[in-house]
């Protein structure tokens, strides 16, 4: 029988199943995609320092590294539920059920969606949606786009499709609306760049970062911040203008937009109409939990690691026995930090399965202590304050779920 | 819309085998391998369904199989996800139709 059950994969849980097999387990790694990857799949930067960073090659590599070792990878199968019975998990599959000792649950994220008026249109796509259909299935998502929201992943991923030759008309914010929140305060959209201008898409925010400290010199910057925007890559980042609602009959014909104040009020009388042939909406990226949630795993929010996410120590254990995780299920960062928790939750799984030589706690100690080297070298950062988000975790679990701890509760 | 055959860093892509389904009676071809989203869209088919009770038009929404805005109907299986689904020769996809609301029109009408 497999020791390991494996829920997607991506970085991590191809990571994972990479550690726990080279240390003698048997793991079974499921995902819905058709090729494993997960969202490595699509992703193409330059690194600082000139490299490309192709994750088809890094999916590939990962891939060819766990045949090696065995690891039996199933891929369009669906997992819908988790349940312990005993000493054991079994996860139910759209094609079965299955059952393991150990299950470590490296699901992702998935993007958060900002509603506008109009966004159900055919032509209206997540802008990881547009990533994929360019980079993996390698099919024009249209001929001209508009993104709406700025955020880290709506610059990378815009860079991606000019690459392929699609045409990004302009980046605009979402209208000001209760559910829009933060992603339609220019103030916000700007400090959140302004975090990460060491790497901002423009030189006028780089030149810009040293001076706008302050926030009144950031409202002036804003106050004079140029009508038709600042380019990035060639297209205008619009912080003042405002998607009121998506436009066409059948699918998308385009996007009337609004001039706004500095604090996202939209100014009346400035609509315009700009012609589209798709529209990409970028919301940003939340943990994809759900499947901790059925197991019966405890949360907690934790906003600095986007969301909802379950409880889980440095090693990647949960308060259930033998149920693990790993990835952007604990809080939204690269690839990279997700490859490195994969590998902790292996030898973390491999330690509990009474695995590994003699050294297994110091390659556990190795392996935490590369995350946090990983993190720091880190070229984009998702989240500026994900090392508070990353503190706040740690103590709570030390607070309630560290071993021989009397306030143990198991909950589910 | 049509495909990216050369990409300045992923290169080319080499021929590959083509196959041929029907969506709503009309047929396309595919590539092999690929879904029925992208294949779709490759051939400028945006729409797959109307939305069962206000009949307003849906295509792919998230692309990777989270939102199941781009359920069609698959070989008979309903609820199937085109942007997960790898077209195979001969396959039927049909879309979303609308459906009658007996129970809200009967509210309606009171």
């Amino acid at each position: 029988m497999r020791d390991v059950i494996v829920i997607g994969a991506g970085p991590a849980g191809l990571a994972g199943a990479i550690s726990c097999a080279a240390n003698g387990l048997l793991v079974t790694v499921l995902d819905e995609f058709m090729k494993p990857g997960g969202r490595l799949l699509g992703q193409l930067h330059q690194e600082p320092s000139g490299e490309w960073w192709n994750g088809i090659k890094e999916a590939e590599r990962l891939h060819q590294e766990a045949n090696k070792l065995a690891v039996d990878i199933r891929c369009g199968i669906s997992v819908y539920n988790l349940e312990q019975e005993g000493h054991h998990w079994h996860v139910h599959t759209n094609t079965g059920r299955l059952t393991a000792r150990f299950v470590l649950v490296a699901t992702g994220a998935a993007e958060y969606p900002i509603p506008v008026p109009g966004w159900t249109l055919p032509g209206v796509m997540s802008i990881g949606a547009a990533q994929v259909m360019t980079n993996v299935h390698r099919v024009q998502v249209g001929k001209k786009g508009i993104i709406i929201g700025a955020n880290i992943l709506a610059f990378a991923i815009l860079n991606e499709l000019q690459l392929a030759g699609i045409n990004i008309d302009r980046i605009v914010l979402p209208e000001k609306t209760p559910i829009s929140g933060k992603a339609a305060e220019p103030e916000e959209i700007m400090k959140s760049l302004l975090q990460a201008a060491h790497l901002a898409p423009s030189p006028l925010l780089r030149f810009g970062g040293r001076f706008m400290k302050h926030d009144w010199i950031r409202k002036l910057g804003l106050t004079f911040f140029p009508k038709n925007g600042v380019k990035v890559n060639g297209t205008p980042l619009q912080l003042r203008k405002a998607a009121v609602e998506i436009i066409g009959k059948d699918q998308v014909e385009g996007v009337r937009v609004a001039d706004t104040d500095v604090n996202g009020m939209i100014i009346p009388g400035s609509e315009t109409i700009y012609e589209a042939d798709f529209v990409c909406i970028a919301g940003g990226l939340y943990p994809l939990a759900e499947l901790a949630a059925v197991a019966g795993c405890p949360f907690q929010y934790v906003p600095e690691l986007g969301g909802h996410v379950p409880c889980h120590s440095e090693i990647m254990e949960t308060p259930l026995e033998g149920l693990f995780v790993a990835g952007n299920i604990t809080g939204i960062e690269s690839g990279k930090i997700a490859m490195a928790q994969g590998n902790v939750a292996g030898l973390s799984i491999a330690k509990q399965a009474g695995k590994g030589t003699g050294t297994i706690d110091q390659q556990l100690q190795q392996a935490v202590q590369n995350i946090r080297n990983v993190r720091q070298n880190a070229a984009i950062q998702f989240n500026p304050e994900i090392d508070k988000g990353r503190k706040k975790m740690k103590e709570l679990w030390k607070e309630h779920y560290a071993k021989g701890d009397e306030k143990f509760h198991k909950i589910g | 819309m049509s495909r990216i055959l050369d990409h300045p860093v992923f290169g080319k892509i080499h021929e590959r085998e083509l196959v041929s389904f029907q969506f709503d009676e009309k047929t396309y071809q595919a590539y092999k391998d690929e879904t029925i989203a992208a294949a779709l869209l490759a051939n400028g088919v945006r729409k797959l369904r109307v939305h069962e009770e206000s009949g307003t038009p849906r295509g792919i929404y998230c692309n990777i199989g989270h939102c199941m805005e781009c359920r069609v109907t698959v070989n008979g299986q309903a609820n199937t996800r085109a942007c997960l689904t790898v077209v195979e020769q001969g396959m039927i996809v049909e879309s979303g139709k609308q459906l009658p609301n007996i129970i809200k029109r009967m509210v309606e009408q009171r």
